[in-house]
This record gives C-alpha cells, structure tokens and sequence, in this order.
C-alpha cells in the first residue's frame, strides 16, 4: 500500500499519525511544495515578534519522519493527477504512483488587482515561512508598513511587526476589524484596544491606487508606506482537483470522511469544503484545528478504518496584543449578552441548543466548556442554563454527568 | 493507565489540592516559601457551590483535543500523559479554546500550564492526592 499526500502541512502531519496508528507498514510520501518540514503556520507572526525561532516553529520532532517511515519530497510540486493510472505527476517531469491520495493543498493568498500594485517594489503576503521571513528582512526601524485587511491575518502580521517599525496602519473595506469573526460590539473593542497599542485604522475604505510609496484611498486619504502587506483573505488551493475532475465548489468537497467522489482520493485542510455541523451545509473551515481533525479522520479512511468527522464548526482562538478572543460556531438564534467584568461574553442559543459564542479577555477562561456544549449538542435544559451563561463550569451539568467526567476515563 | 479521579461527595472544598498542587510545581523545597505571598496558579481547580464542591484537573483524554489544536505543536502525549512544551507555547488560547474540561490556564510565567500527573517534577506522585485530607481524589487504574 502506497499512501501519497500532496501538501506537507497540519492535514498531512495528522494523516501520518493516523494512518500509522493503523498501518506500520504500507509506504507513505508527502510532497511538499515549501522547503520545509511541517511548520505551524499560524506561529509566522510570533517569529517575526520574537516569541518563537524557526526550530521551535518545526511542528515536529526532527525524526518524525524517520520514526513514522515518511519519504519527503520537499520543495516539490505536484502538478497533476492522472486518476486513471494512479499517479502524481512532479513537477511536470517524473510520476509517482499511489493507492491512496490525500490533497491537503492548502490555500493561497488572495491578491486582489490593485492599480499600480506593479510600482510597488516590497508588498508581501502574509501566509508562508518564507514570505514571513523575507517581510522580516525588510523590517527597519524607521519602516512605515501598511497593511490591506485588518482580519485575522492582517491583525496578527500587525502584532508581530508594530514594535519593529515606525508605524502600522491597517486599511479594510469592512467598517468593523474582524468582521468574520466577531459582533459589532466586540470589534469595536478589540479596534480601540489595538488604537491604544499605536495601530492606526482606515476601515470602511480601500486602496484605490497605489504608487511606489504611496497609496491613495477610495476616501481620498493618502497614506505613505514603505512596505505594503495584502492580507485580504485566502483562497483554497482547488485546482489540481477540479483539472482532475474532482468535484469542487469553493474548495474540494468531501463527506464527513473527507472522501472526494473518488474512492482513493481525500481531501483535507484548508483546501477542502466539508460538511459544517450546525447548518449541516459544507464549508471551506480554514483554521487548525480541523485541518489536523480532518486530516486525521482521512487519515484513518485511507488505512481501510471508518470514520466521520462530524463535528466540524467553526472556531477561532486568537490573541491580539495580550487580549484574548475566542470565538466558536455560528452566531444565529436567540443571542444572550452577559455582563462580564473585564470582557465581553455572547452566546447564542438555537433549539435547547448553544451553537455558538464570542469571548472576549476575561470571558475567555475555560471557554472550551462551552466549545463541548456546542460541539456535543448539549440539551441546555439537562443543565443549569443560568449558571453555565455566568461562567463556564462542570457544575453546571447534572451530577451524573459531572461523575462521567471527572470518576472514569474519556 | 492510572488516572486521576474526583468524588465530590468525599470533597470538603478545602483547596489543598490546589496549593499542593502549586507547590509540588514551584520546584522551591520550603512549601510557605514556594506559597507565602505568591501568586498561586495550581494545575487544579476547586469548582465550589453551595454545599458541592469538586476538584478538576487534565483528564488525559484518550483523544485529546489540546493536542490537536495546538497551533504550536506544543501539547503531546507522552504514553497517554498529555504534556506541554511550555518553550513552545505562544499563548493563543487555542488549548483553553479546545479543551471540554477547562482544565488549561495560563501559568505564572506567561505560558500555558495544565496537570501532566506530577511526571515532569520531582514529585513521582500527584501531589494533589497527597494533600487530600478526605481521600476525594483518587490515583488509580479504572
């Protein structure tokens, strides 16, 4: 058996962990395009702050390929798939065969046409190791960096680079920072905390034109710049799938197994588009956690088990100059505000259901209680409803519950 | 594997268990000198109402969900002991994001903590059980 991944990230770590908790010994290759092991991508920002290095970042140990008998391809591309024959093309050149295909593509940096963007002499992405650490190469003390989209990562870039230059301005077309992420009332504090940090806002405008270092904005505001960040969003990377007549929408669909419609082909990460657990309808959910859930339940499939992810939602966790946010599921239904001291705390509340909630500095302690009450469906009146909306604690559950927890194994 | 067990019906809420939990982390050898006029930030956490009261700690998960979102790749289990390379930990939250327990939280030093069953100190044995006076948490197979 010849399992083959195309991408070298979370997905395809979590794969290996799976497939080898199953099978110690059908051959495994991973193709990777960055030359790089697997690294926590979310940890670019705190390179380029100081608060991790390029070994730390490595989100394995140097001998998890050896140990787990993983032939990587660094560096290399796969550029497409003959499903008839089974193989991978790389880099246009050699084949390599597979019995099992994982596509753990990832996503790329969407750059939207900007005029003039081709005067600019440094503008970045902010989405890849390298791209990070060219930005940091450029970083001087006196540099004035503007950044196009204050959502997660824009703001993050920003925190990781605000006390190594001059100043950091953030444009957005949104009114509100985070706007995908967080309610009106939660989004202004975090913009007010950040103001306070030395971030300077341009929201509900856009760059309408840019010169060599300049940027003028739909508003008519010109912002001078030396070094321009375009974090408008991503975009699954889909392409090789849809060439090879895989299924695709925004990103590649598969079931709650992370099966495509081919029955040796998986997709996983942030290239895929799966089924999102409270509104039952498929989403492209690119964010850790369920890049490793869903790359380890392909995983398990591709060795012959049967599993289902079927808790996929949305959650995001998220410092941002020392204030914490955590946001989990979807904001619909009935929608509970509760006054915290040195927070913000929202919950929302459909059928007996919590399916979703925005935590915000104090409110973010424990907040994992309320991620199991949505991702397990918890009835809310099995519960002390009020108590569990004051603070997250085990004593709102039924005795019998709390003794599940906390007198056996789970 | 042995596991950490709570009865709230044998807990007196009288805490100790955090503070011996504390101290048996401090790494200092006099306990008033590792407690006394210190912030404690003990692995475990006494939830108390009324006339309940319980302790809670890392449940060491058979699927743990810290470790698989951990963005730092910071959170391992080491022979089903989940661990913390705190050198790793940036701070994010995703842990106390995940975790069904609420049993991470952020350590003195600016990193996050959890309970790995007194294995990483010089305790050899969970402290916490050591300072129950009431036999409510237990370290045991089941």
């Amino acid at each position: 058996m010849h399992y083959v991944m195309i991408g070298n990230s979370i997905a395809s770590t979590a794969c290996i962990e799976a497939i080898r908790s199953i099978d110690r010994k059908g051959s495994i290759t991973v193709i990777g395009e960055e030359d790089h092991p697997c690294y926590s991508r979310p940890l670019i920002s705190y390179l380029l702050q100081g608060k991790t290095d390029e070994n730390r970042m490595k989100y394995r140990t140097a001998a998890f390929y050896e140990e787990n008998k993983v032939t990587v391809l660094q560096g290399t591309r796969a550029t497409s798939i003959d499903r008839e024959g089974k193989t991978v093309c790389l880099d246009g050149e050699t084949t390599l065969s597979y019995d099992k295909l994982l596509l753990a593509t990832g996503s790329s940096p969407f750059v939207p046409p900007i005029k003039g963007l081709g005067e600019v002499k440094n503008w970045f992405t902010f989405l890849t190791l390298d791209e990070a650490k060219r930005l940091q190469t450029h970083l001087k003390k006196e540099s004035r960096v503007l950044i196009l989209g204050a959502g997660l990562i824009g703001l993050k870039c920003a925190e990781g680079i605000l006390d190594k230059v001059q100043s950091v301005s953030v444009v957005d077309l949104a009114p509100r920072v985070l706007m995908s992420v967080l309610d009106e009332a939660s989004s202004i504090q975090v913009r007010d905390h950040l103001q306070e940090q030395g971030l300077r806002f341009y929201l509900g405008d856009s760059i309408q034109e840019c010169t060599a270092n300049e940027a003028l904005l739909q508003s008519g505001i010109v912002i001078g710049f030396d070094l321009l960040v375009i974090a408008v969003g991503v975009k699954p990377n889909i392409q090789l799938a849809s060439e090879a007549g895989l299924a695709v929408n925004r990103g590649i669909l598969v079931d709650q197994g992370g099966r495509t419609g081919d029955p040796d082909i998986f997709a996983a990460g942030d290239c895929s588009e799966g089924p999102e657990m409270i509104s039952g309808q498929r989403a492209v959910l690119a964010l850790l956690p369920n890049a490793y859930l869903q790359g380890e339940t392909a995983g398990k499939n591709m060795a012959g088990d049967e599993a289902g992810f079927d808790k996929a939602v949305a959650m995001n966790a998220l410092s941002l100059m020392g204030l914490h946010l955590i946001t989990v599921g979807r904001y619909e239904g009935e929608s509970h505000v509760i006054p915290c001291k040195d927070g913000y705390k929202r919950l929302f509340v459909k059928d007996n259901h919590l399916v979703g909630c925005i935590l915000v500095g104090e409110a973010s302690k424990r907040a994992g209680i309320y991620t199991a009450m949505i991702r397990n469906k918890v009835e809310l009146d099995s519960l002390d409803f009020d108590l569990i909306c004051e603070e997250p604690l085990l004593m709102a559950f039924a005795k019998n519950v709390r003794q599940q927890q906390l007198g056996g194994p789970v | 594997m042995k596991r950490i067990y709570v009865n709230e019906m044998w807990c007196l809420g009288c805490h100790l268990c955090e503070y011996y939990c504390a101290y048996a982390n401090s790494g200092v050898q006099d306990m008033v000198k590792a407690l006394k006029d210190k912030q404690i930030k003990s692995r475990i956490t006494v939830e108390q109402r009324g006339t309940i009261s319980f302790a809670v700690n890392c449940r060491h998960c058979t699927e743990p969900l810290c470790v698989k979102s951990c963005i730092g790749g910071a959170i391992t289990s080491k022979d089903g002991v989940i661990v913390i390379d705190q050198s790793r930990c940036v701070l994010c939250y995703s842990c106390i994001m995940a975790c069904p327990y609420g049993a991470l939280m952020p350590a003195v030093e600016g990193v996050m903590q959890k309970c790995e069953l007194c294995t990483t100190n010089s305790q050899g044995q969970p402290a916490c059980i050591q300072g129950c006076p009431n036999k409510a948490i237990v370290f045991e197979e089941r």
